[in-house]
C-alpha cells in the first residue's frame, strides 16, 4: 500500500500524520508539496490539519483552488482513497469533494479537547476496524468546525450512510448539525473529518482509539 | 473601474458571530436591535471599462473563490 501526505502553507499536522501513517503502516508516505509537478501513484491521499494560508478568506478556500486539487479530484474520481482531517477537511469541502460547509464553532472559540465519537457507519474503507455504534475517544482542535449542509443534503447523507463519526454523549464541541463529526463522499471512498484520529495512535498520546482507521485503511489500501 | 462585493450568509444559515455582536451591541445600551448578521467586504479595482464584462468576471470571482455558494450570497456594485 502506498500513501501519501499533501503539504500546503500552513498545514502544522503533517509531521503527526506521517508518524502515524508509517508508524501503522510500516513504511513512510510520500510527502508531496503543494507546487510539486504531481502526485505519486497511491492508493491513500491524505490532507492534514492546521492552517493552509493562514484561514484566510475561509478556512481551505485558498488551498482548495490550488491546481493539485484538481490532481486530488481526479485521483478520487479514480477510486484512490482520499482522508481528510481538520483543515484537510476543511479543503475537501471547499474543494467541492465533500458537501455542505464548515462554520465558526457556535462558542466563538477554539475548541482544544477531548471528545467522545460514535462510529456510526461501518461499511467502508476508513471505519471498517470498528464496530457500528462504537463510542471512541478522540482529540479535536479547531475554530471552524461546526458543520452545516441544508436539509436535502443532510438527508442524502444520513440516508446513504454517509455519516462516518458523530460526537457522542453530549461532547459536539462546535455545534455541528445533527452532531456530524465526519462524512464521506457518495462513493465512500473520500472521507473528511474534524477530529485528529493520528494523535490516539499510541499508549504515549494516553490512547490507540485512532488506531484502527488507519490499520483498517491501510490495510484495504494495499 | 471599481468594484465592491458584499458577502452574506444566506438566511437560515446560523450565525454566532452576528448573534454575539448582537449581544454585545445589547449589553453595551443600544436597545432595540432585533438581530444581526455580519458579512465580508471586498473592493476590488478593475482594468478596462466594459460594465458587463466585468459583470461577468466578478460573477465568476464570486461562484469561485469570494463566497462558499453552500452557505453565502453575495452582491455586485460598479463604479466608474
Amino acid at each position: 500500500m502506498k500513501a501519501a501526505v499533501l503539504v500546503f502553507p500552513g498545514l502544522n499536522r503533517d509531521r503527526d500524520m506521517i508518524a502515524a501513517l508509517t508508524e501503522i503502516g510500516g513504511a513512510e508516505p510520500a510527502v508531496v508539496w503543494h507546487q510539486d509537478a504531481d502526485i505519486p501513484d497511491v492508493d491513500l491521499i491524505v490532507i492534514p490539519g492546521g492552517f493552509s494560508y493562514g484561514d484566510y478568506l475561509r478556512c481551505g478556500a485558498i488551498a482548495a483552488r490550488s491546481p493539485m486539487m484538481d490532481t486530488v479530484r481526479e485521483r478520487a474520481a479514480h477510486g484512490v482513497k482520499v482522508l481528510g482531517v481538520c483543515n484537510g477537511f476543511q479543503i475537501l469541502i471547499e474543494a467541492g469533494l465533500l458537501p455542505g460547509a464548515l462554520m465558526r464553532n457556535t462558542s466563538l472559540k477554539f475548541v482544544c479537547r477531548e471528545v467522545k465519537l460514535e462510529v456510526t457507519n461501518t461499511d467502508n474503507a476508513f471505519t471498517a476496524g470498528y464496530t457500528k455504534g462504537q463510542i471512541i475517544r478522540c482529540p479535536v482542535a479547531h475554530h471552524d468546525g461546526n458543520y452545516f449542509a441544508d436539509a436535502e443534503t443532510l438527508a442524502r447523507l444520513e440516508g446513504e450512510g454517509r455519516v462516518a463519526f458523530r460526537y457522542a454523549e453530549g461532547t459536539n464541541p462546535n455545534g455541528s448539525i445533527n452532531n456530524i463529526a465526519g462524512i464521506l463522499s457518495a462513493e465512500k471512498n473520500v472521507l473528511g473529518l474534524m477530529p485528529h484520529p493520528e494523535n490516539l495512535i499510541e499508549s504515549a498520546h494516553g490512547g490507540t482509539d485512532g488506531r484502527a482507521l488507519f490499520a483498517a485503511l491501510l490495510a484495504k489500501a494495499a | 473601474m471599481k468594484a465592491r462585493v458584499t458577502v452574506t450568509l444566506k438566511n437560515g444559515v446560523l450565525d454566532p458571530q452576528g448573534q454575539a455582536i448582537e449581544g454585545s451591541l445589547a449589553s453595551l445600551g443600544f436597545g432595540g436591535v432585533k438581530g444581526v448578521r455580519q458579512g465580508k467586504v471586498f473592493d476590488l479595482v478593475l482594468d478596462g471599462s466594459d460594465e458587463e464584462a466585468a459583470r461577468t468576471q466578478l460573477t465568476g470571482m464570486c461562484e469561485k473563490l469570494l463566497a462558499n455558494t453552500v452557505i453565502e450570497n453575495y452582491q455586485i456594485e460598479i463604479s466608474n
